[in-house]
């Protein structure tokens, strides 16, 4: 043996090694050549002809190797310049803390409004008190936090439907949920969850926007108090939040808003009920095994504790009983705020398990209210409850309880279906045809499947059954279809929100862009066809809603000059031109200025060093875009003042040097002229 | 009363009035019509200018009543400070203030031309008559007032040379090309002085004789031969 070569005695696999390699690519290559599944990869450009195209068109199409498939998702998403897209979405932006709106069907990125986190083109969040404002009403335990995991944007909705007045989102790693006015784009409140350091399952509105929900997640004791692990059953809790909304002042109010306590099961995403359902609230939930973790100490970790039960729990909520109970004080306080203790949601019947097979993910309520979709995530099936056989099984009598005493209704008795539909199904999105739409992580697919019921005649296809499959790259999380999730589903259009990108983009380095992949949902049966693919840079998206545009009636510039967009009125400190002054008082100067193409007037403005200052500056154009900034550069102030705003800011003068503040928006061709001096004597 | 009706001229006597009413009739609906169509003219605008650019797309426009100037006068301002033409509210200031109760001026004195049934009628009416070209007139001296007396400390001072905007017609400043045009408020009062007219040929043929009548029974055929070319003159 020790004799032989290395040629000698490799020499044989190396052959049949060759032979393999050559047999694999000659399949490859027959497989690939009739044209069929090769546009799922980059490729050699293949010469197709696309029918009815003229001889130019044809011959991009031929030089840059486009397929007839490819030229039907060109000219379904191209936008001439000037054409305003139909749909609008709103995205959540992920770790970045902010929402993204989205047109469709081009995928242009319209704007990223600043939320939990400084925005410096909207000047959000460097000095302007309107923003300020809200963001320290974000500040947790009095520290700032100025950054969020926007998971859930929630459009408001009347009787059901997006009305395209607000939007609230909520920020997971903080417990907080914001508000944002879509007049103006604007975020307006930012309320702290005072019972839960975190959150997942918000925001989520009632059918005419009452109440903004806010489901819990990762057990702990509530209100933020200290309590072992070794006494997780007894002292950690879940809770769902309701958040009462005001439309009339646009802002949420804690004082009349509460939280139900909730077993300690980690409570994952909730849908508020419609129509039929109104007035219940559905969450959805895991490790009922009240798994705690400590793979160090030789535990199963969380991934394998809280995934041992074949059934977590979704829990059925009467919303309705539930504000009667807050509203009657049958509350503790919890940090001040109201909390209706699980041992009285059990005894008034405000709170009902059902079984679910084990750590689903996603609870979608069906566009009659009629039917509850759970998500399988570790069952190929989504399972399908029915609202009336629920109230059925309420109303004879639980046959169960867990250990809190919560009552468990009869799976089989409130189960209406459940369909199989591949690995790791997620979200489910519903259309104007009769088809859910379900998110299937593992598969990295989008399942299209039909419900029964009424929805039945819809389509031709057999009710309670999965239709087709289109992949999507890769890894999709939630899916948002044209006002998928509301009483009316529009059909249309369905972006699927992937979590990776992979091969899809040029490389950006090892942090990959997410992939938002535009659906053409509207042919019926098995004809979905993926039309774009854009990439998002700025963080994680978790869910997104998408409107039709001309439900949203934004302002172009803000009504009168003079606006305070915090308060959505007049600001006592505008000022029109020729009005313009400053004031000292004492150790305190005061500054009301104007902005116009292209000057601020007053240009030179003089403090003594340690002066407060007090700056108002109201943009008085009436032009739609004329906007103005203002940076005063060594004093960290950057602000946007709309056409109409009149923006304020305060600081004390504790340098002293000359300081040049500029319009930061190029307003027009004098823009580098509008300019000033600051001067802080010494 | 002999006084009164040498001013104001002869009445019809009632016979007549009721075998010719049509006669009497007419020269009251045409002056009366063109008061109507002077008054309605306040409401329209008389000038109107459309200022078009690339970023302004559907352009800029103002429009100019005899009281008011609306639309975009704010962004055209704005614009115009760089040239260093002054606000356009400055611009003919006492016609504005004054413009509407002139316009009920004129409209009075149509009105009393209904009732004055010899050739003063013509004289009371001549204001109207005239009217739109006043405005006219008027309207040319503030644009060239304004065109021509631009701020010589304006931004722009070397890129615009002093000019007269169109009356009618397009013009150019800068990046801007300007469409201007009269309004349907100086359409009425132009209608108002056609009606006028009309009203005046009717108003001559239905109380000439009349007046002829009474001159002739004083002071013979010569004098009467001098009123009635006199009034052809005047309509």
């Amino acid at each position: 043996m020790s004799t032989q070569s290395p040629s000698q005695r490799y020499g044989p696999y190396l052959i049949v090694g060759l032979i393999v390699l050559a047999v694999l690519v000659a399949v490859v290559v027959i497989v690939r050549q009739p044209g069929g599944g090769g546009a799922q990869t980059a490729q050699q450009p293949t010469v197709t002809t696309v029918p009815g195209l003229s001889g130019d068109a044809e011959a991009i199409a031929q030089a840059r190797g486009l397929t007839p498939d490819d030229v039907a998702a060109a000219l379904k998403t191209y936008m001439p310049t000037g054409r305003p897209d139909e749909y609008v979405m709103f995205s959540s932006g992920g770790h970045s803390g902010q929402v993204l709106v989205i047109g469709l069907p081009s995928m242009r990125l319209l704007k990223v409004i600043g939320v939990f986190t400084p925005e410096p083109w909207q000047g959000w969040g460097y000095g302007a008190k309107s923003s300020m404002e809200v963001l320290e009403q974000g500040y947790v335990n009095g520290e700032p936090v100025l950054w969020g995991d926007t998971h859930h944007p929630a459009l408001s909705e009347t009787q059901g439907d997006y009305d395209g007045e607000w939007l609230f989102i909520n920020d997971k790693a903080n417990g907080r949920v914001a508000v944002i006015d879509l007049r103006d784009f604007e975020t307006k409140q930012i309320v702290k969850n005072p019972v839960a350091v975190n959150d997942h399952g918000g925001a989520m509105v009632t059918p005419n926007t009452e109440w903004v929900i806010e489901g819990g997640q990762y057990a702990a004791p509530l209100g933020w108090e200290y309590a072992s692990l070794d006494d997780y059953a007894d002292e950690y809790r879940g809770m769902v939040t309701f958040w009462k909304f005001d439309r009339g002042q646009g802002r949420i109010l804690p004082e009349e808003s509460f939280a139900l306590e909730l077993p300690p099961y980690w409570q994952d995403l909730c849908d508020s009920g419609k129509v039929v359902s109104e007035g219940w609230v559905f969450c959805n939930s895991f490790n009922a095994e009240m798994a705690t973790g400590g793979v160090e100490k030789g535990n199963p970790p969380f991934e394998a504790g809280a995934s041992q039960r074949d059934m977590d729990y979704l829990h059925i909520i009467n919303l309705n009983k539930a504000v009667e109970l807050a509203q009657a004080g049958r509350v503790e306080e919890v940090n001040g705020f109201k909390v209706v203790p699980l041992q009285t949601s059990v005894e008034e019947g405000v709170l009902y398990f059902a079984p679910e097979p084990k750590s689903p993910h996603g609870v979608d309520v069906a566009p009659g209210g009629d039917y509850i979709v759970v998500s399988g995530k570790l069952d190929p099936h989504v399972t399908v409850y029915s609202f009336e056989k629920i109230m059925q099984a309420i109303e004879a009598g639980p046959t169960e309880r867990d250990e809190y005493g919560v009552p468990i209704l009869d799976f089989d008795s409130v189960v209406e279906k459940q369909v199989e539909l591949g690995l790791g199904p997620l979200h489910t999105q519903f259309d104007n045809q009769g088809y859910a739409y379900t998110s299937l992580f593992l598969d990295s697919a989008v399942a299209r499947w039909t419900l029964g019921g009424s929805y039945a005649e819809k389509n031709p296809d057999e009710p309670w059954a999965l239709i087709s499959k289109i992949p999507v790259h890769y890894n999709v999380g939630h899916i948002a279809a044209a006002e998928g999730d509301t009483v009316s589903p529009d059909g249309k259009y369905l972006v699927s929100l992937n979590k990776w990108a992979v091969d899809r983009f040029v490389g950006v380095g090892p942090l990959l862009p997410q992939n938002f992949q535009l659906i053409d949902i509207t042919q019926p049966g098995d004809q979905m066809q993926l039309l774009y693919d854009m990439p998002i840079g700025i963080g994680e998206p978790h869910y997104a809603q998408i409107i039709k545009a001309d439900k949203l009636k934004p302002w172009d510039v803000y009504p009168e000059i003079g606006w305070d967009p915090g308060t959505q009125s007049k600001d006592p400190n505008a000022v029109e031109a020729g009005q313009e002054r400053i004031e000292r008082r004492g150790n305190t100067v005061e500054i009301w200025m104007t902005a116009v193409r292209s000057h601020f007037t007053p240009e030179i403005v003089e403090v003594k060093k340690g002066d407060r200052v007090i700056w108002h500056i109201t943009n008085i154009e009436r032009a739609k875009d004329a906007t103005h900034g203002f940076a005063l550069p060594g004093y960290n102030i950057n602000v946007s003042i709309e056409p109409g705003e009149t923006v304020t800011f305060e600081f004390v003068a504790n340098q002293d040097g000359v300081f040049s503040f500029y319009c930061t928006e190029f307003c027009s061709a004098l823009h580098l002229e509008m300019t000033g001096y600051f001067l802080v004597s010494p | 009363m002999a006084e009164l009706e040498k001013l104001i001229g002869p009445r019809p006597p009632e016979e007549l009035l009721a075998q010719e009413r049509l006669r009497f009739l007419l020269p009251t609906v045409f002056l009366g019509l063109a008061v109507f169509c002077l008054l309605v003219s306040i409401f329209f605008p008389y000038w109107r200018i459309t200022l078009l650019a690339p970023q302004y797309p559907g352009g800029l426009q103002a429009q100019v009543y005899i009281n008011r100037v609306t639309g975009d006068v704010r962004e055209i301002d704005g614009l115009n400070h760089y040239i260093g033409m002054r606000p356009l509210d400055e611009a003919a200031q006492l016609e504005r203030s004054l413009s509407v109760y002139m316009v009920a001026v004129l409209s009075l004195l149509i009105v009393a031309a209904i009732y004055v049934h010899n050739r003063l009628a013509a004289v009371l009416t001549l204001p109207a008559l005239l009217y739109p070209a006043i405005f006219l007139a008027d309207l040319y001296y503030w644009l060239r007032n304004f065109g021509m007396n631009l701020d010589p400390n304006a931004p722009l001072r070397n890129a615009v040379k002093p000019f007269v905007p169109p009356l009618v017609g397009e013009g150019r400043v800068g990046q801007f090309r300007t469409v201007a045009g009269l309004g349907s408020g100086f359409y009425l009062a132009a209608l108002a002085s056609f009606l006028i007219l009309v009203g005046l040929y009717f108003h001559r043929r239905a109380y000439k004789p009349l007046v002829e009548g009474r001159v002739e029974a004083r002071d013979g055929h010569q004098a009467d031969r001098q009123a009635s070319s006199r009034v052809e003159q005047v309509s």
